[in-house]
């Protein structure tokens, strides 16, 4: 238990997606200028994290994997350099059939996260999310701690950035650093902010 | 030579490194761009990764778009984005392993570019396939330049090396340069992208972004100072 919780913790603040592996940046730059809708998106990025991360995890162990299709027989296969499509793949899919459920049966939340759901598939966050998954070789419940953790970490950090940049606009900014410049440099200290936890030992 | 530089492929191959550079101005992968330039090897390793995908992807999208069904040309690009992916990755880990481990996932996440993706649906889809290799070509030198600019700023300053040979003796070995831990450290990237926007939009002003709120040059209640 005790492993999951510091692999949580690990997740949300020390390893944070955004902040300190730049991943999700384009969509990271470019909704958080308001922090309702920044809080829609990390809401949004948070739920595929968590479904895709353990389903690519199955996949991954169940087919892919270097002698994992014996189950059924067949030995000596390693598939596992078709991670990358089955990943983008499965991500693609999930989001499509998670975007019909929510139309189906919870159409407040889907107006809600309507516009962000496409946006998803091509966010690296996701896309990372499963592939450091892939690399650091978690098992299933490591996997779905994991990608609730990222995916928190991610919404949390997207959304302060969001409550940064509501404020700044009303700053005195020299014409050249307007917008995209200040942006990226506000990134870089709430980054540093974010490094305070790396000393932390769990 | 003439023959296959005319205008259009001159355009689309310059006007991307500066005057329409996917990173300063269009905001596209941006993920890569910070976390691969630590040191400048990966970085132009990754600038070459992307550069190749992004021509080949906008070559082969192009030549196929009349016959993609627009409703899944989505997918039908992803697949083929991320074939292209799966290619440079086989051939990074058989030649070059040492470089592909320090990328790690970010190979995997060229899929993820939205250069590569941007380029697709933006130009290839309109355009014949010669000219969408160009324009891959250029914008992903875009993309490289500055990768590179950005490597060369944290490599040498981080460690006083480039390319891993020594160009500021460090005073731990008796030379001059205290390396500057900072920038090696993620904060690093940030600061020099934001930076190098604000240069170029110095240089080229029809760039900067429209101020949303103006500071009136007049303060309450100072008469007549400002």
């Amino acid at each position: 238990m005790e492993a999951y919780i510091s692999l949580f913790v690990k997740a949300v603040f020390i390893e944070n997606l955004a902040l300190s592996f730049f991943l999700g940046m384009c969509t990271f730059i470019a909704v958080s200028k308001k922090i309702s809708t920044a809080m829609g998106l990390g809401v949004a990025v948070m739920v595929v994290q968590a479904i895709t991360v353990p389903a690519n995890n199955v996949v991954y162990h169940a087919l892919l994997k270097e002698d994992a299709l014996s189950w059924i027989g067949i030995k000596g296969v390693d598939l596992s350099f078709l991670a990358l499509l089955s990943c983008i793949g499965m991500i693609a899919a999930l989001v499509q059939i998670l975007e019909m459920i929510l139309d189906k049966f919870f159409p407040a939340l889907y107006h809600a996260l309507g516009v962000f759901l496409p946006l998803i598939t091509v966010n690296c966050a996701i896309l990372g999310g499963s592939l450091f998954m892939i690399e650091r070789d978690y098992n299933f419940g490591e996997s779905v701690t994991y990608g609730v953790g990222s995916g928190l970490g991610w919404a949390l950090a997207i959304t302060v950035m969001a409550g940064v940049r509501e404020k700044l606009k009303y700053s005195d900014i020299p014409a050249g650093l307007q917008g995209l410049g200040i942006t990226f440099i506000t990134a870089g200290l709430m980054s540093l902010g974010f490094m305070a936890f790396s000393g932390i030992q769990l | 030579m003439s023959a296959i530089l005319n205008d259009e492929t001159k355009k689309v191959l310059t006007t991307p490194l500066v005057n329409d550079n996917p990173i300063t101005l269009q905001v596209l992968g941006i993920c890569s761009a910070l976390a691969v330039t630590s040191q400048m090897s990966t970085s132009l390793i990754m600038a070459l990764a992307l550069t190749l995908v992004t021509a080949f992807s906008s070559a082969a999208i192009s030549a196929i778009r009349n016959h993609i069904p627009s409703s899944i040309r989505i997918i039908v690009q992803m697949t083929i984005i991320a074939s292209l992916v799966i290619v440079v990755d086989q051939i990074l880990k058989a030649f070059a392993y040492d470089v592909s481990k320090q990328l790690s996932v970010f190979v995997g996440l060229i899929i993820t570019n939205c250069i590569v993706m941007g380029r697709a649906e933006g130009y290839a889809m309109k355009n014949p396939p010669l000219e969408s290799f160009m324009d891959g070509i250029g914008n992903g030198l875009g993309y490289s330049l500055i990768l590179v600019t950005v490597a060369f700023f944290r490599e040498i300053l981080g460690s006083g090396k480039l390319l891993g040979i020594e160009v500021f003796k460090l005073t731990k070995d008796g030379g001059w340069y205290d390396p500057n831990g900072l920038m090696l450290l993620p904060p690093s990237a940030f600061f020099i992208i934001g930076l190098i926007i604000w240069g170029v939009r110095q240089w080229k002003p029809a760039q900067a972004e429209k101020v949303e709120f103006k500071i009136l040059s007049i303060a309450h209640g100072e008469g007549g100072h400002h």
